[in-house]
């Protein structure tokens, strides 16, 4: 009864949107897809809505074939980065649209538009224009929509990332209740997004996706604890994780001339070089530390990041409180080594804070 | 906003609305004087400077025996060639904008944009190169000097006018808005009259009415392809001219053909300015 995709290729040019793409979606589960802008993500979920057909593998939902249905009787929904509502139409009438298409009693559709519409918090707006509202909005009748469709299948492509900032937290919180309370245990939900953050704070099975293919399955939990390779540790970090290139021996870690050492979790480490991974809120000023040179200060929000240098490395440091910096100043900065990875030479995970491995 | 700036607004605007209306109102003027104001001095009021005279206005529809120039009936076969070319061409022409906004067409090397130019290129041409085929055609098939025969004329004059606005009208409706259709349960053709038309109604106005201008104001393949049967008015109204310009009815003449133009305008102007379109997408 899941809806499962196996060895989905498409090809449409020169380059793969979808590269050997399988997955394997449980009813009543939330799932995001988290890649970087052109990673796939939105033809993914274009694929599974039906607007866009494979080159190569299939698609199954409840025993059928899904690739040889129409989109329009595949019963998903779908909610674009775009706000995209029908212009000619109020809120109300843009609602109950797919389900006077699906032919509904009045009464039914009258009872549905109503819950959906309290969901998302649009009561009182019915008889607006769609051109009379703020963007957030907007996304809030886009959503309205798809929620009231009831669809076994809701599709939410990057919904919060035309949005500003603080509607952006607002909505995700409510998102957030939405998908906790507002949905039944048939719905397969698929959220696609390019900020971990998001990913993290909906704690749903996740999917990295990066140039089509699929690099790494699993909760969310273990995709930050233990991303199995570089890719997908940038991918899944915001800042994106820093890479130092290094060296482990009997006594130290050794990196851009800077000893560090060993911390419990690589003492089983084969001495060799590696590729070492520090989180940018791992990284500390301290007078003792160790001295990079401060390329650029960015101070956004209540956080100053700080792009520093020291000969080939490039690194970034989230630090928490708002602080001025020259830029070619030199800062004192320590590590917490007890938070390094340790990548391989071929990017793959060899050992991380949290235990895991990629075995 | 300054003194100076309000007088000048206003200056310019009073200017070019006497501009624009000053010709009309002579015209108005001109088509109650008879042949003695017209020539012997400058008039322009009447009652007060000459004594006005519906004879201009009865010459238009005096049968031409009794030395009139009946323009009732090509003022309704004008009416009828118009509308229907226009109302085909639109149609027709908003289904293929349609088709090369949203898919994608190859045959050797031919792409959507040739197709687009393609109907574009059929008005490039000077009318007067088109004319000999026409006739030729016209001819063969049996319907020179018919209003059948100037309906297909003019449709193939108009549809190019009307693919080229709403393929450019299609464009910049997002795609999304035709996928949300289809994920909401319309096949195709119901996401197209459901969803895409009504959203589409400013760019149908603009292409209608540029069809009718363009349909209304031809006169040189009405006069090419017509002679006694059918008739169209601009034709008829040239043929007012004789050895003495009848200025009087030339001018009553002018008025009631551009009098529809004014009214679709009219009825035009609101739709124009309450539908945006793109306010609403983004």
């Amino acid at each position: 009864m899941n809806l499962i995709g196996e060895k989905i290729s498409y090809k449409p040019d020169e380059q793969f949107h979808l590269n050997d793409v399988s997955f394997n979606f449980k009813k009543g589960n939330l799932y995001t897809i988290l890649g970087r802008t052109l990673s796939g993500k939105t033809t993914l979920l274009k694929t599974i809505a039906g607007l866009l057909n494979p080159d190569q593998g299939s698609i199954s939902f409840e025993e059928k074939d899904f690739i040889k249905i129409p989109v329009w009787e595949r019963n998903v929904a779908m909610v674009y980065q775009q706000f995209i509502n029908y212009p000619h139409l109020n809120v109300y009438e843009n609602i109950t649209f797919p389900l006077e298409q699906r032919k509904l009693s009045p009464e039914q559709i009258k009872k549905d538009v109503d819950e959906a519409l309290k969901t998302v918090g649009l009561v009182g707006f019915e008889n607006r224009k769609i051109q009379e509202l703020s963007g957030g909005q907007q996304q809030r009748v886009a959503l309205a929509r798809s929620l009231a469709k009831k669809a076994k299948i809701l599709l939410l492509d990057e919904p919060l990332v035309n949005l500003d900032y603080k509607l952006r937290e607002q909505l995700r919180e409510e998102f957030k209740r939405i998908f906790s309370e507002g949905l039944s245990q048939d719905t397969i939900l698929i959220y696609s997004t390019t900020d971990p953050q998001e990913v993290m704070e909906l704690n749903g099975e996740v999917i990295v996706l990066d140039e089509g293919k699929v690099l790494q399955k699993g909760p969310a939990k273990e995709i930050f604890e233990n991303p199995s390779n570089l890719k997908v540790a940038e991918i899944s970090n915001d800042p994106p994780m820093n890479v130092l290139k290094g060296s482990k021996n009997s006594k130290n870690l050794n990196f851009e001339n800077i000893s560090l050492e060993i911390p419990n979790h690589f003492k089983n480490l084969e001495d060799k070089d590696y590729n070492f991974g520090i989180r940018a809120s791992e990284i500390k000023l301290d007078e003792n530390g160790e001295e990079f040179e401060i390329e650029l200060a960015e101070i956004s929000g209540s956080e100053t990041l700080l792009h520093l240098k020291r000969g080939n490395s490039k690194i970034i440091a989230l630090i928490e409180e708002v602080m001025n910096f020259k830029i070619h100043e030199k800062v004192k900065i320590n590590f917490n080594a007890n938070k390094f990875y340790a990548f391989g030479e071929d990017e793959k995970l060899v050992s991380s804070p949290y235990g895991g491995t990629n075995g | 906003m300054s003194k100076f700036y309000t007088f000048l607004k206003y200056f310019f605007i009073t200017f070019w609305t006497v501009f624009v209306v000053a010709p009309f109102l002579w015209a108005v003027s001109t088509s109650f004087k008879d042949f003695q104001s017209v020539n012997s001095k400058v008039t322009y009021i009447p009652w007060l400077d000459f004594e006005p005279t519906l004879e201009g206005w009865r010459v238009l529809i005096k049968s031409p025996a009794k030395g009139g120039v009946d323009i009732v009936e090509p003022y309704f076969n004008s009416i009828f060639v118009t509308c229907t070319a226009s109302l085909i061409s639109i149609v027709l022409g908003t289904l293929a904008a349609y088709a090369l906004s949203r898919f994608t067409f190859k045959a050797g090397f031919v792409r959507n944009n040739d197709i687009t130019f393609f109907f574009i290129s059929q008005r490039i041409m000077p009318p007067i190169v088109l004319s000999i085929p026409f006739f030729i055609f016209l001819s063969t098939i049996g319907l020179l000097d018919s209003l059948l025969g100037l309906v297909v004329v003019y449709i193939v004059l108009l549809m190019p006018i009307a693919v080229w606005i709403m393929v450019d009208f299609f464009n910049r409706v997002p795609k999304e808005l035709d996928e949300t259709a289809l994920i909401d349960g319309c096949n195709p053709y119901q996401a197209f009259y459901k969803v895409v038309l009504p959203n589409s109604i400013p760019g149908l106005i603009v292409a209608g009415m540029f069809c009718i201008i363009f349909g209304w104001i031809d006169f040189f393949f009405a006069f090419i392809l017509t002679f006694t049967e059918v008739q169209l008015l601009p034709v008829k109204v040239v043929a007012l001219n004789s050895s003495i310009t009848p200025w009087w009815s030339l001018s009553a003449s002018a008025l009631v053909s551009v009098a529809p133009l004014i009214i679709v305008a009219f009825i035009v102007e609101r739709y124009l300015s309450k539908g945006n379109l793109s306010g609403a997408l983004k």
